[in-house]
């Protein structure tokens, strides 16, 4: 019985284990090749980095798992780094407030976007990118040009390294996995995200709170980024109201969730795979890094990652037997 | 002005149905009183009174639209009934969604499959009240329960942790059970559970279902096998046209007698005459040992040119498949399918409909197969056909326009501007624009798929007309129809189909109702039935 189960465990978490392991295999050739090796410093950079994106795909993870796309998460990122700016600094209770102020708005404009979506029932896709702009206005408005501070003694503790070994970004991430992920995941409502993506109606004659769910995801995808977005204060001890940026991590954020085995039609996944996913997109860059690839490659290369990615999630048509249901 | 309204009793209330379960002067387990349910213009269910008890297991029959599933769907709070009350245990109670229904101990075991398919069994299982605490849900619990719950049913081998994709149907239908069996019903509906279900599965099920009349439980068991009701039912209600018909005891009435009360309705409809003919034209359209998974099983039939040959049975049993595997939709199919003698199985709806095959289709839902809903009356009725009208790499406008004009004029198709959105047209004008845009292929076999469903009766006879001038002017015509009426007032020949196989080929005379009926439930009428006395 208990082989069996792992077989099935196994078979279900295929997307996240081959995201794991495409992951190993890149991060092995990136520091085998990195002329200083496996250093503290190599790996905090790389953490540093990656978990700024890994963040930002679990925020992405949660609206797809119900089956819908979340614009806005890069523009809830970009506002909640311009607010944290502004206000975590200062005493220890104004940086605690302040940091608690940073979550609070990122959540809230998760909520906005579920409350649009369910109450006003319109599409996830649309509504986001809407209230992407907005939030990215916001931003503008906190901080017309790039600057502002940070606490430095907090941002120095966040950005290095616990035991001077374990990069602290990493246990922020594992943080967030298990005091966020892991307890959502084997919630009500949590369960309520997979069933609503899996198959809607079936989940209303089920009795779901389907309408919970969906307000639940897109307000802890706006923690989420808001997570995120206090972390790219610590890491770049200043606020930038950046379009590209915003735009960038939401895209990224999008192909971090692919990779990592969620399906876009929703019921299947889960942030973990993500975290796996948004790992493998920074290493790329590193790779090419590495290699002496010219710059210009990486989006190429991005790309080619993508689309074999995406190929390996799509071989369900193949067992199609109605051409009616591919347009399901 | 529709069938069903001119159907309706001039009184209300002069049915006696419901009172039988008051007789023995207990309350009722469970009511419906004076349920009425209106669609639009069409009334589903129709001043009705229903009663089942405790301990007992309750049938409800009827054909297709006779208002069985209207009945379920208030139960389990899917639809809120127009007016009447619902009362349980004597009490009124409101159910307005599903969770009130649960709350209330109604359960319902539907016939499309209540399941997420990308969770496992075990979280589908337990998906309306998982065990744990402080909303979060206790994994081991959990999988006892769903664990037990599988075994009760028979499924001991079936692991908690399996998405429920990956079961097969009969599984995943056991996996309905046991989820409902999960939720401590006191009411349990179950509307052709048993549909797919293996004959050992079966007798599982009933053992259970007879366990749980033991315990107490109302059932109410909605199914088309007329054996299944025999071995299990109580007490048997026929329901026709959205009204209660008749409720009585298991074993008073003779199997031809339940059909009769199914049937027993007016003709209210007006066909053509249909041509003499001493024996059936050649095939236009031959079908030989068609089979499509489990749903399609060693098909075969032949459509003469010139020849109108219905497709009958109850809801389900491979109709449709059929009419999609003749039009190239899925994929697998096996078997030969000839058009005018020449093999002509098609890959694709493009292939379908290419001159060297020219078949057409006009499909079941025409919201979402039949028509582009926000584009014109004009493009909806040449994108068919578009490839006739090209000038080079354009569309020729004038040239198609002229051409669509005909062909709204001949349908007298209610249009203001042709180049309106088809959004705008009515039910019935709606569905003439999708035959009329196969009618713009000169199509030599027209597939039709219950193509007068939700339209008013004029639209309706225009239909029926303008099917008998295509099939004078010899196209073949394969006309599946969920109306027992047009089976037999437009159909030269008709087949029955049971289970994804042809059951019965009926022709001339013997195309009545009660030789239909009975050949979709799949039982044999006693010889020397009173068939006749009922004005077929």
């Amino acid at each position: 019985m208990k082989a069996a189960d792992w077989k099935l465990r196994t078979s279900q978490g295929q997307g996240l284990l081959i995201a794991i392991a495409v992951f190993l295999l890149m991060f092995t050739l990136y520091v085998g090749n990195h002329p200083a090796g496996l250093t503290v410093p190599v790996a905090t950079t790389a953490a540093n980095k990656a978990v700024l994106l890994a963040l930002v795909a679990m925020a992405q993870t949660l609206p797809v798992l119900t089956g819908g796309l979340d614009l806005s998460v890069g523009m809830v990122f970009v506002m909640t780094n311009c607010l944290a700016s502004s206000i975590v600094s200062g005493e220890p209770w104004q940086v605690a407030l302040g940091i608690v102020v940073v979550l609070l708005a990122g959540a809230l404009a998760g909520f906005i976007n579920g409350a649009i979506v369910v109450y006003g029932r319109l599409q996830p896709i649309i509504t986001t990118l809407a209230t992407g702009a907005v939030y990215y206005g916001i931003a503008l408005l906190l901080r017309p040009v790039p600057g502002g501070d940070v606490q430095p003694d907090l941002a120095d503790f966040m950005t290095y390294t616990v035991f001077e070994v374990v990069p602290t970004s990493l246990v922020l991430l594992l943080a967030v996995v298990l005091i966020i992920w892991l307890p959502f995941r084997h919630s009500v409502v949590g369960r309520g995200c997979y069933a609503v993506g899996s198959a809607e109606g079936a989940a209303y004659m089920s009795g779901v709170a389907i309408d919970r769910s969906r307000l639940a995801a897109f307000t802890l995808a706006g923690l989420l980024a808001g997570v995120a977005g206090l972390m790219l204060t610590f890491v770049t001890f200043s606020g930038e109201a950046s379009a590209s940026i915003g735009g960038t991590y939401t895209l990224n954020s999008i192909a971090a969730v692919v990779i990592g085995g969620t399906s876009l039609y929703g019921g299947a996944g889960g942030a973990i795979g993500s975290i796996f996913g948004a790992f493998i997109l920074r290493t790329i860059d590193d790779l090419l890094f590495v290699f002496d690839l010219p710059p210009l490659w990486q989006p190429l290369f991005q790309g080619v990652v993508l689309l074999g990615a995406v190929s390996l999630g799509a071989a369900r048509v193949f067992r199609i037997k109605n051409r009616l249901e591919l347009f399901n | 002005m529709n069938e069903q309204q001119s159907l309706r009793p001039t009184a209300s209330g002069t049915t006696v149905p419901g009172r039988t379960a008051e007789a023995g002067g207990t309350t009722p387990f469970w009511q419906m009183r004076g349920i009425s349910k209106r669609y639009g213009g069409i009334l589903a269910l129709d001043n009705v009174d229903f009663a089942c008890e405790r301990n007992s297991i309750h049938a409800v029959l009827g054909e297709n639209g006779a208002g069985k599933s209207t009945l379920i769907k208030i139960a389990a709070g899917v639809v809120t009934p127009t007016t009447g009350e619902l009362m349980l245990e004597g009490r009124e109670v409101k159910i307005a969604r599903p969770q009130d229904a649960h709350a209330q101990g109604i359960v319902c075991i539907f016939q499309e499959l209540s399941l997420m398919p990308d969770l496992s069994v075990a979280d589908n299982i337990c998906m309306t009240s998982p065990p744990g605490r402080f909303g979060f849900i206790n994994h081991r619990a959990q999988r006892r329960r769903a664990e037990a719950l599988l075994e009760r049913v028979g499924c001991g081998d079936v692991n908690p942790l399996e998405l429920v994709k990956n079961l097969p149907l009969s599984r995943r239908q056991m996996v309905e059970i046991a989820k409902a069996l999960g939720r401590q019903p006191r009411l349990l509906i179950l509307d052709e559970a048993t549909s797919a279900l293996t004959a050992a599965d079966v007798e599982k099920v009933y053992a259970i279902l007879h366990d749980l009349r033991r315990d107490g439980l109302s059932i109410l068991y909605i199914s088309h096998r007329m054996h299944e009701i025999k071995q299990l039912a109580d007490t048997c209600s026929v329901f026709r046209n959205g009204r209660h018909i008749e409720t009585f005891k298991k074993g008073t009435r003779s199997d031809n007698e339940i059909v009769r009360l199914m049937i027993g309705r007016e003709y209210t409809q007006v066909y053509p005459a249909k041509p003499a003919r001493p024996e059936a034209p050649a095939p236009a359209l031959a079908v030989r040992n068609l089979s499509w998974g489990s749903r399609l099983n060693d098909v075969s039939l032949t459509v003469g040119k010139g020849e109108i040959v219905g497709l009958g049975g109850l809801d389900g049993q491979g109709q449709r498949e059929l009419l999609l595997a003749l039009f190239g939709v899925l994929r697998g199919v096996s078997g030969s399918i000839e058009v005018d003698g020449k093999a002509a199985k098609p890959g694709s709806p493009g292939e379908a409909k290419s001159p060297r095959i020219r078949m057409a289709l006009i499909p079941e839902d025409r919201k979402s197969e039949g028509l582009l809903l926000p584009m014109s009356v004009r493009d909806n009725i040449s994108m068919a056909s578009i490839g006739r009208f090209t000038k080079g790499l354009f569309i020729d406008r004038a040239r198609q326009d002229a051409r669509v004009d005909e062909v709204i004029r001949r349908l007298a198709i209610k249009v203001g501007d042709p180049d309106s959105a088809v959004a705008t047209l009515s039910g019935g004008n709606q569905q003439k624009v999708v035959i009329a845009k196969w009618l713009m292929t000169e199509a030599r076999v027209i597939l039709l798929n219950d193509p007068t469903r939700g339209i008013d009766v004029g639209t309706k006879q225009e239909i029926y007309q303008l099917l008998r001038e295509l099939a004078d002017a010899g196209t073949a015509i394969l006309f599946y129809t969920t109306d027992y009426d047009e089976l037999i007032g437009c159909c030269d020949r008709v087949s029955i189909m049971y289970a994804g196989g042809i059951k019965r080929e009926l022709r001339g005379d013997d195309i009545t109702e009660e030789n239909i009926v009975a050949s979709a439930l799949n039982i044999d009428l006693a010889p020397g039935h009173p068939g006749a006395e009922h004005g077929a």
